[in-house]
């Protein structure tokens, strides 16, 4: 018997709805079936903690006096893009502090970043704000440098292009040779490591494959707040390979996603470093999954074992847009420790933090129960695999009269040093 | 026989005095150097591996503190940050002796102090920064 959204919202109005995380949907799944597990189930929760570089925050700092324009502003010597109304600006999590040596010396630390005064803004750290502006008759002010508190910014809300992809490679260095420094971790040489990012069976979109119950408007769980998913996240791409349950076997699709960083935890928004990549923001969000049907009752009830992710060298393959992946292979060997590559016993290595995974979909378990959270439907679907236009690469198309500039290469060992003329 | 890991760190005026090989002539002890950080007028730092009788031990560590070194069990020189640490398992195949291990069934992260041997592999790579080598 079909459930909508509405009785859904009565049961947790009531107390009385039935909760379960995705992870524990798989054990009633397998035991009653997807019919019973829809009769008995509601809502299913899920969850992901993990490095989202796109991702970032806008912020209103209100007007200082003279008024100011601001041209040019740095957040604890981290640049935010100030090319919007006087006192707006967009920090990304990927940016770096000013000075920061990158990867000159190789690998470069990367120990401060956006994601970093994202984080520390939720934690109600003084930041501070440093600005430069060209001045115009109503906005005279041309420097500031001063403190601000999350507590005194008028707006603050994570706006985050693309998170929670629905799947991800498994990336290992086959060719370098030397470990390689990447946004997977660092990949040792001689497939010496196999670096995955994904919380499986838990994860939000590998439970909604075809993207059902979610889409713009669909409020979830996003760094300990409640937010939004407000678009597709850049780079959705639905149409690729599926198994026999539907789930995909790459990438796929993405969310876009808002949330008031006032009411967030800094323990899900935490500023993270790759060594040798560049500065990042691990974020934990989690999504309610209505049990509508004993079609959802089966989507969620996918386990590790169903879920297959693609293998993909990242020392040549990945970088040039070479080759195909070297095979596929399931979360459940993934989380077993090791997974064996053209003959070789190669351990894994996860960037996805599943602990912290659990707990957010525990914790929103826990306020669809106690009354505090209330699904939501879908105002527009996310583009379907029949809809979305795929994925297109860039289509280079050299300047007339200049001449090309070079494409560069993985360096190979001891070259710690940059192209000539490159920052 | 027993086995004892410990950091040393010798003051400037040390620097240039043959304290280990003194201490090994003065008592009966295998050893093994496992980090040695020295550089002229500046604090030195070594990680040693040592075996030998409990009296031997007892005695080398307490001779070398009367010497001025500064002698602490190894497992206080990495220190992982419990707050900071979010179990995601990006150190596990950086650190050597699998001192950073991941229980595949809680997913969780374990450090075990007495396989560090403070090589610090695991600093740089930590993407928050949990932990951090204090000489």
């Amino acid at each position: 018997m079909a459930k909508t959204y509405d009785e859904i919202n009565e049961k947790i109005k009531a107390g009385e709805v039935v909760v379960v995380t995705a992870e524990e949907m798989v054990g009633v799944v397998a035991e009653q079936g997807a019919a019973a597990a829809a009769e008995k189930i509601d809502v299913v929760t899920t969850g992901t903690f993990s490095p989202m570089c796109s991702s970032g925050a806008f912020l209103n700092f209100g007007h200082s006096t003279p008024r100011m324009k601001l041209t040019n502003a740095w957040l604890n010597e981290v640049p935010a893009y100030a090319g919007l109304a006087a006192v707006d600006v967009y920090i990304g999590a990927a940016e770096v502090a000013k000075g920061d040596p990158l990867n000159r010396d190789f690998p470069g630390e990367f120990n401060y970043g956006g994601g970093h005064v994202i984080h520390d803004l939720i934690a109600g750290k003084d930041v501070r704000l440093r600005a430069k502006a060209y001045g115009t008759d109503c906005y005279p002010r041309r420097e500031l440098d001063t403190w601000i508190n999350i507590e005194d910014l008028n707006e603050c809300y994570l706006c985050n292009p693309r998170n929670a992809y629905q799947n991800y490679n498994v990336a290992v260095n086959v060719h370098a040779d030397r470990d390689i420094y990447t946004y997977m971790g660092v990949v040792k040489r001689d497939l010496g490591s196999a670096n995955y990012s994904s919380a499986g069976q838990l994860s939000p979109l590998l439970n909604d494959p075809y993207y059902r119950t979610i889409g713009i408007g669909t409020r979830m769980f996003l760094g300990g707040a409640q937010g939004y998913v407000y678009w597709q996240g850049t780079q959705h791409e639905p149409t690729g390979e599926r198994n026999d349950k539907g789930v995909p076997t790459g990438g796929a699709g993405t969310l876009a996603t808002v949330g008031d960083m006032k009411q967030m935890d800094p323990r899900y928004v935490v500023g993270v470093s790759m060594l040798g990549y560049g500065a990042s923001l691990a974020l934990g969000l989690g999504t309610a999954i209505p049990i509508l049907d004993e079609e959802m009752a089966a989507f969620c009830g996918v386990s590790d074992a169903d879920i297959v992710a693609p293998i993909v060298d990242y020392s040549r393959d990945y970088p040039n847009n070479e080759g195909a992946p070297l095979g596929h292979v399931s979360y459940a060997d993934l989380k077993s420790g090791a997974i064996e590559i053209k003959g070789k016993r190669v351990p894994t290595t996860p960037l996805s933090s599943y602990v912290r995974a659990k707990e957010i979909a525990e914790k929103l378990k826990g306020w669809i129960k106690a009354g505090e959270f209330f699904l939501t439907e879908p105002v527009q679907p996310l583009p379907s695999p029949e809809e979305s236009p795929g994925f297109k690469m860039l289509n280079y198309r050299p300047i007339e009269g200049e001449q090309a500039p070079p494409t560069d290469r993985l360096r190979s060992e001891g070259d710690t040093r940059l192209r000539e003329g490159s920052e | 026989m027993s086995e004892r890991r410990i950091v040393l760190r010798f003051p400037t005026e040390l620097i240039d005095q043959p304290v280990i090989s003194t201490m090994l002539e003065r008592h009966e002890l295998r050893f093994n150097i496992l980090r040695a950080h020295i550089t002229p007028d500046e604090e030195g730092l070594m990680v040693l591996g040592l075996e030998g009788t409990e009296q031997d031990l007892d005695g080398a560590m307490q001779w070398m503190r009367d010497q001025g070194v500064g002698v602490q069990p190894l497992e206080r020189d990495v220190v992982r940050d419990e707050e900071k640490c979010t179990h995601c398992g990006a150190c596990i195949n950086i650190c050597p002796t699998g001192a950073l291990s991941m229980d595949v069934e809680t997913r969780e992260v374990s450090f075990d102090p007495d396989k560090c041997v403070a090589c610090g592999l695991c600093v740089p790579v930590c993407p928050p920064r949990a932990m951090s080598v204090s000489f």
